[in-house]
């Protein structure tokens, strides 16, 4: 059976693409080295644009309207600029209230694309372009640690990590935050208290790692500018143990925090990347896999939800489970030393 | 020696769902056609396969080994037609429901008149109307086609004027979306479907043939009063199929298979809940209800007169977050016979989004996912009601129709550890009244049955008769407003094989008859106290002739609508007694 693969890597190569919802302008060139925040491509994703009716600001029939327009379509215009006209004894002319491109001028109206920000796209992590897609984007390389979670706020940023876990199944509180802490990303462990996401704005931090997070903090995390990654669910769940050694034997180094939303269908995850000099690059991790005897995983859902183990054997057939429910299962030594027939559906591979 | 009067056609059924890919084999024996076997394997619309051929490759492989028929040849294509040796098949019939639902705008005239009309089409297969453009919205032209920039619908629909009515508003209407074509890259074009005032076909089709995909169908509101929706929805049909096909790989080469036939799973479903109406001719209605894991779809059709709804909010898998959002906690929680906090339930509904193929390991879990389950079907069925027909017959406008059958599919139940919990839920889901059959769908092959109605009908009638469904049941459920306690129904069963039983129902009570499966019976129903069981009136009864299914005969008198206790624990102790007659 196909297996879900999630990415928690001490040294690995990372490929990802960085691409444009439409059409734009790619702002890199191949071979250029890039940091989390440089953007690679850009586009006008969300444009405004205003319909001006010439015929009737200058008082004419649209075909004559036509006659008195001063500007053509794909003309950039400056606020106050003279659209149409002018006509009469008292020169009537119809202007631009603001900057923007002519789209459409003819048939008594002239539709106008303002100036507005373009939807940018950045790197994510520090890299190297490998390759550019034209009007899209472009493919960064990385090498270093790589963790991937489930759930981001849609930020990204690049700072300091500073640990404030003691265990993995720390929560963090307001008062683990203080001005010192100003401009870092902070690993903390299952939060509960919107304060602490307040505090982390008001700071504020370039970013908060979380094990795991009330789900009842999701409106406020969604409207936050700073990244917010959560790495093993919702509700209260400790760190996963390959996350934990990995992220606090990292502590006080920089990390790019990328906290996309996971989208399964481009195959996208909120990922943590700790840039690493080597002198020997390694392989890219598999991103498909099937299940077999000796893999480690991870088990997403409770009754053992962000613990590791290893698979003992892949069980044939059909298995039931407590709930009774008939699955395919594989019984899993977990890291607690309980053993546990567990549903393959509720395993991802650590590759 | 029998003659077969049917071609011998081997028939394969795929349906490619937002979890699972099934496949199903249908073939003649002793001269009629039979479900053979399925398979079925992970659906692979995601990354890093991004195409639905690896998933289906993986199911089809699993039905060639349990069938030992070779389906795919050396050169790694399905083997169609079959071959002299038996390897291949005649005829591939294929529905899908995966992928993201289309993005839809609604576009009319008066919010309650063509508005609405269009808001009923797009809900009738896998869309989220993402905005709605009328009369009384006052957005400017250009504020307009911001919108439509910003959001990238991939289908507007655009009703709106009676047929030699409005014009001028209905083509003001149209500005800001033909702005919006002419902007977009052609790639990221919107489909338009108009269903509109049929006087102006010719110009929109001339206004818009150069700017985007534009399809005509027949107005979804000739008049005021009618709404006629049949000629849209396969114009809808079609739609989707050609979005689906550019978006997702694989699904192309899948309608190359099914002869250009594939369809939205729902219209598989809606088409075979139809049949199943002209089947039994009755007065009652045939209701289908499919809790997928992308979406809820329901199926009603009276004398062939079909209702059908697709809720995407409504899916037990990524969607699952979204009930969240149809009502308070407590709807989902009322649900559950053991103690789950509503903090934990919010919690589980997230993180099933986050992993919607995940499978309960507690019975906490199941319990929660069969609490959605309930609570998805109510919906459901609340908000479908208002499309019946209204000749429909009812004991009251808040009580389901009376239904005969009631076919049930979706892994919840199907899936479910016994047959009574998936008894259970539907209860609870449909409250259906009066006297009715529970069928469930276990091998998820009704839509597959609908889509080839269209070219084998015979196979669909064939396979029907073969009991290819499951029966879990004769339903009966008294309606009247009598008090606790008090007797409402008096019951006497005659077997066929000799004996009879009589018992009386009391008000609140639910009870099983044993009735062994296969096993006739005639059922001689007396209300009491001016009950309703949907034989002609309150206190009316009658006999009718029912057969035994797995779990004999449910006598379900909680009431209805269904009052649960208010009280948490009182609540818990009843849902567990409930479980308990039923023998969950």
């Amino acid at each position: 059976m196909l297996a879900s693969v999630v990415h928690i890597l001490p040294l690995t190569k990372i490929r990802r693409e960085r691409v444009l919802p439409v059409p734009g302008k790619v702002q890199v060139r191949r071979g250029q080295k890039v940091s989390a925040n440089d953007v690679v491509a850009e586009a006008k994703v969300h444009p405004e644009h205003l319909l001006l009716n010439i015929a009737r600001g200058l008082g004419l029939s649209e075909d004559e309207a036509d006659k008195y327009l001063q500007c053509k379509a794909g003309m950039q215009v400056a606020q106050g600029d003279v659209l149409a006209g002018p006509i009469g004894f008292t020169k009537r002319v119809v202007r631009t209230p603001k900057n923007g491109r002519v789209i459409v001028a003819g048939g008594g109206q002239v539709l106008l694309e303002m100036d507005t920000p373009p939807l940018e796209v950045k790197a994510g992590m520090p890299g190297i372009v490998s390759s550019l897609i034209e009007e899209r984007g472009a493919v960064i390389e990385a090498v270093g640690a790589l963790i991937q979670g489930v759930w981001g706020n849609g930020a990204i940023d690049f700072g300091l990590m500073n640990n404030q876990l003691q265990s993995p199944d720390d929560e963090i509180t307001p008062d683990h935050l203080d001005v010192s802490q100003r401009g870092s990303i902070i690993l903390g462990g299952y939060c509960g208290n919107g304060e602490v996401l307040k505090a982390a704005a008001g700071l504020p931090l370039r970013g908060l790692i979380l094990s795991s997070m009330d789900a009842a903090l999701l409106p406020l995390t969604g409207r936050m500018r700073l990244p917010v990654m959560v790495i093993d669910g919702f509700g209260r769940r400790s760190l996963n143990s390959a996350a934990y050694q990995l992220l606090t034997t990292n502590d006080r180094r920089e990390v790019a925090l990328n906290a996309q939303r996971w989208d399964p269908e481009r195959g996208n995850r909120p990922e943590i990347v700790i840039p690493l000099p080597v002198t020997v690059e390694p392989d890219l991790p598999p991103d498909t896999d099937t299940y077999s005897t000796g893999q480690q995983v991870r088990v997403v859902s409770a009754p053992y939800a962000g613990i590791l183990g290893k698979i003992v054997s892949v069980l044939p057939g059909m298995t039931t489970l407590p709930s009774g429910v008939n699955a395919p299962a594989a019984e899993i030594q977990l890291e607690n030393g309980e053993k546990a027939a567990l549903p393959l559906a509720n395993l991802e591979i650590l590759e | 020696m029998s003659t077969s009067l049917i071609d011998a056609d081997s028939v394969l059924a795929i349906d490619i769902g937002s979890i699972t890919t099934r496949v199903a084999l249908f073939d003649v024996v002793d001269g009629r056609y039979r479900f053979l076997a399925s398979g079925n394997a992970p659906t692979t619309i995601n990354a890093p396969f991004n195409d639905i051929s690896e998933g289906l490759r993986s199911a089809l492989d699993k039905l060639q080994t349990v069938t030992g028929r070779g389906l795919i040849g050396p050169d790694e294509r399905l083997i169609i037609p079959s071959a002299p040796d038996g390897t291949g098949v005649d005829l591939v019939a294929a529905t899908i429901s995966a992928g993201e639902p289309l993005k839809v705008i609604v576009m009319g005239l008066l919010e309650d008149v063509s508005v609405e009309s269009a808001r009923n089409l797009a809900g009738t297969t896998y869309t989220r109307v993402v905005d709605t453009f009328s009369l009384t919205d006052r957005r400017k032209t250009e504020e307009r086609l911001d919108t439509i920039l910003r959001l990238r619908p991939d289908l507007i629909l655009v009703a709106g004027g009676t047929d030699g009515g409005a014009s001028q508003s209905v083509l003001k209407q149209l500005e800001a979306t033909g702005l919006a074509a002419y902007l977009m890259p052609e790639s990221q074009r919107p489909d338009i479907l108009f269903m509109g005032n049929q006087d102006l076909r010719d110009e929109v089709k001339a206004t818009f043939e150069k700017l985007a995909p534009i399809h005509l169908a027949g107005n979804v509101r000739p008049s005021l009063e009618h709404e006629q929706l049949e000629a849209a929805q396969s114009q809808l049909a079609r739609i989707t199929r050609q979005v689906r096909s550019r978006q997702i790989p694989g699904v192309k080469e899948l309608d190359v298979w099914a002869g250009g036939g594939l369809l939205p799973t729902q219209a598989g479903f809606g088409r075979i809940v139809r049949f199943l109406s002209k089947v039994y001719g009755a007065t009652k209605g045939v209701l289908g209800i499919d809790v997928g894991a992308s979406a809820t779809g329901i199926a009603a059709a009276f004398e062939g007169e079909l209702s059908s709804r697709v809720f995407p909010n409504l899916g037990l898998g990524a969607p699952a977050r979204e009930f969240l959002e149809t009502g308070p906690i407590d709807a989902i929680t009322r649900w559950l016979h053991v103690d789950v906090h509503p903090d934990d339930v919010r919690q589980y509904l997230h993180n099933k989004s986050l992993y919607p193929a995940s499978i309960p390991v507690s019975p906490e879990d199941l319990a929660i996912e069969q609490a959605l389950a309930r609570q998805s079907m109510r919906i459901a069925l609340q908000k479908t009601m208002s499309s019946f027909p209204e000749k429909t017959l009812r004991y009251g406008a808040e009580v389901t129709p009376w239904f005969e059958p009631i076919l049930a599919m979706g892994s919840v139940m199907t899936g479910a550890p016994n047959l009574a919990q998936a008894a259970m839920m539907l209860l609870d889901g449909l409250q259906p009244t009066g006297v009715t059959t529970l069928v469930l769908d276990k091998n998820h092959i009704a839509p597959a049955l609908g889509a080839i109605a269209a070219v084998n009908p015979l196979l669909v009638v064939q396979v029907l008769e073969s009991n290819t469904f499951l029966t879990l049941g004769t339903v009966i459920s008294p309606v009247g407003d009598a008090r606790p306690g008090t007797p409402i129904l008096r019951i006497r069963l005659a077997y066929e094989g000799g004996g009879e039983t009589t018992v009386d129902i009391k008000q609140g009570s639910l009870e099983v008859l044993q009735l062994p499966l296969g096993k006739a019976a005639q059922l001689h129903l007396q209300p009491l106290h001016r009950t309703d069981v949907g034989m002609g009136g309150p206190g009316r009864g009658g006999k009718l002739r029912i057969v035994g299914g797995m779990l004999g005969i449910i006598v379900d008198g909680r009431g209805r609508p269904l009052q649960l206790p208010s009280d948490p624990a009182r609540r818990q102790e009843m849902l567990n007694k409930w479980r308990w007659m039923l023998s969950c």
